[in-house]
């Protein structure tokens, strides 16, 4: 019960924090303030809301149970990787978003890809697939909210008033706050999550009687493997180098970056974001993989167990049995279960809120699905124009309420399983889009055929991935099931958890060919005006000049 | 010049992420409980944070920073020690009257 209570007392803090943000809007209803913060984040909350806007449910309980089941290869995999490609990203990219943003008044990625390649209809097919990748986050979101507030309680809050609380509390803020409420409240949650490393560490650790021990006893054990990398191959740990690409090309990402109040925001941004990852990321990875150590937590050794059946090769085991086992090893709560055992029950709950604040990330792409909504379709088609400001501001307050009501009512009825495949997916579609962004700001020879022809490779490439693994079943485990071979090559294979191309993930496949069409097909195309194009790359010592063109 | 050498930078330390030499062993045990693949990334972390600072302090892109804020290059300028009127015209009216 007191866990629960520190919960909603955060829950609370949060929506407080949204109406604060609305308060110091002073009643304006100018687009540019709801949407943007007004472009004026300080380098704090820049960096703290940046990060807090990046570390998902996933960070830290689905790194930790990821951890759990596969070693400190973790870290490596998803961690380390976008300990460089995020920051440099946010480096090459962010600033010149934020710089043209700035310049030319773009609010959406979709509204700078429109003016850039000069064309209205394939920002509106960029915005349909845009959309279609991040919906599943807040459906994800809800569920997982629902699922954490559940478990925290003891089973005291069923799921669905579970969800329904955290669907509330998100919405208020983002309703009332805007982009200055999401950031705060991000902020809040960025400083929560370092906290709550730091001590989950201390605690349990102690509570373990020291780590010295259980590593040296988990390195004597069948389970010596996870503290190695040995059971993934070199090309699948490469693969994931692609992933954090997806990060600046999330709409969300793209968007958050026209909020810094100066350019110089991005330097600290930019330089402390690996160390902030390393000090979130290590405490979860570590743990999860010294969890296996604490059998005397009934859930803990039973998955244990299960994974040790699934990985002996045993033909008495029929499909059932392989999904129940399977289902078992599950380790998303791993964590949570550390907790349980070794923090006091004060200590338990804010270490829940900290745990909350990971699972409501969603804020963030509810707010750029309303940004998108608003600026790419009811501003573009002359809404705007036609209602006025103040209109604008109220349909996305409006649309806010509608997405989250129907991610609600879909996370009541869909099964997670679904929509967890979904948002996997996504990073490797929005990794496949990240082109535009290159292509955009640094070739003056991209075209908007370029743009079309990554954009559909993308969202083909998704659903044929998709398709692939609905079609065929994932082997039990070992070797994966070779789908097609060409002259002893595999070129395409189901593995236990997804797809191989030629070793690969398909996210390499599919970044390398959104590349090459890009190139090829702008080759192939006529260029924009170059009035444009001067405005994008303006001749060394002239500065970026004039105003945005009206697609 | 510069810029070539941060590139092959930013190259080499993307490179040093695939760290085949440290594959299939976890001993020394750093700190005596970390694994050393495991406390390998995590240097690679802070060795990204370093790269990061030498990008920003070496190849920041000042001049879009100056299109797009007019007002930045007063930062730099001295101060006018509370003095009405701008730093900036009172140093022009000195170097007029020179």
């Amino acid at each position: 019960m007191i866990p629960a209570t520190i919960v909603l007392a955060y829950l609370a803090i949060v929506v407080y924090i949204g109406v604060f943000a609305f308060r110091r809007a002073h009643g304006r209803e100018e687009v540019e303030d709801y949407f943007l913060a007004g472009r004026s984040l300080g380098p704090f909350v820049f960096l703290m809301s940046l990060f807090g806007t990046n570390m998902t449910a996933f960070t830290i309980l689905g790194s930790s149970g990821h951890a759990f089941n596969n070693g400190i290869v973790t870290y490596g995999l998803m961690a380390s990787s976008s300990a460089l490609v995020v920051p440099l990203t946010l480096f090459l990219i962010g600033t010149r978003v934020w710089a043209l943003g700035k310049k030319l008044g773009f609010i959406t990625p979709v509204q700078l890809f429109r003016d850039r390649w000069e064309t209205s209809h394939v920002g509106t097919v960029i915005f349909a697939v845009q959309a279609a990748l991040l919906v599943p986050y807040i459906v994800i979101g809800v569920m997982g909210g629902g699922t954490t507030l559940s478990a925290i309680s003891g089973g005291l809050v069923p799921f669905w008033l579970g969800g329904a609380v955290v669907a509330l509390v998100v919405m208020s803020y983002v309703f009332f706050g805007g982009m200055r409420g999401t950031a705060w409240v991000n902020t809040f949650q960025a400083v929560l999550f370092l906290i709550f490393g730091a001590t989950a560490m201390v605690v349990i650790g102690w509570g373990m009687g020291g780590f010295r021990t259980s590593a040296e006893a988990l390195l004597a054990s069948p389970s010596s493997f996870l503290l190695t990398r040995e059971r993934v191959s070199p090309a699948y740990f490469f693969s994931y180098t692609f992933i954090p690409l997806s990060s600046i090309a999330f709409p969300h990402i793209t968007i958050f970056c026209l909020t810094a109040r100066k350019m110089a925001q991005f330097k600290k941004t930019v330089v402390l974001y690996p160390l902030c990852i390393l000090a979130i990321w290590l405490p979860c990875v570590f743990l999860g993989a010294m969890a296996n150590r604490v059998t005397d937590v009934p859930k803990i050794a039973e998955k244990v167990e299960a994974r040790r059946a699934l990985a002996v090769p045993d033909a008495s085991l029929g499909p059932e049995r392989r999904a129940e086992l399977r289902a078992k090893t599950g380790a998303d709560e791993v964590l949570l279960l550390l907790l349980e055992r070794y923090a006091p029950l004060w200590l338990a709950g804010i270490l829940g809120a900290g745990i909350m604040a990971a699972v409501m990330a969603t804020d963030s792409q509810i707010l750029a699905l309303s940004t998108m909504f608003t600026e790419d379709v009811f501003a573009h088609y002359e809404g705007k124009a036609r209602f006025g400001e103040a209109a604008q501001v109220h349909l996305g307050r409006g649309f806010v309420v509608i997405i989250t009501v129907v991610a609600y009512a879909v996370a009541l009825r869909a099964p997670e399983s679904i929509f967890s495949l979904a948002v996997q997916y996504a990073f490797t579609g929005f990794a496949a889009l990240f082109p535009l962004l290159g292509a955009a700001l640094f070739w003056r020879g991209s075209t908007k055929w370029g743009a079309l022809a990554v954009t559909a490779w993308a969202a083909a490439g998704v659903a044929a991935v998709a398709v692939f693994q609905a079609l065929v079943p994932a082997p039990p485990s070992g070797p994966p099931t070779v789908v097609w071979s060409v002259g002893g090559l595999d070129l395409l294979a189901r593995t236990p958890g997804g797809t191989s191309v030629l070793g690969f993930m398909p996210v390499v496949p599919m970044v390398l060919v959104s590349c090459l069409l890009m190139v090829v097909v702008s080759l192939l195309t006529p260029k924009p005006s170059p009035a444009t194009i001067a405005r994008y790359f303006p001749a060394r010592g002239k500065p970026l000049t004039g105003v945005r063109g009206v697609a | 010049m510069k810029n070539a050498l941060l590139a092959l930078a930013v190259l080499a330390v993307y490179a040093l992420h695939q760290d085949f030499w440290l594959w299939s062993s976890a001993r020394p045990l750093v700190f005596g409980f970390v694994p050393i693949g495991l406390f390998y990334h995590a240097a690679y972390s802070v060795l990204a944070a370093l790269l990061m600072w030498l990008l920003v302090t070496h190849a920041w892109p000042s001049q879009m920073e100056q299109d797009a804020e007019p007002g930045t290059q007063k930062r730099f300028l001295p101060p006018t020690g509370g003095r009405i009127g701008g730093g900036v015209d009172e140093r022009s009216a000195r170097e007029r009257s020179k």
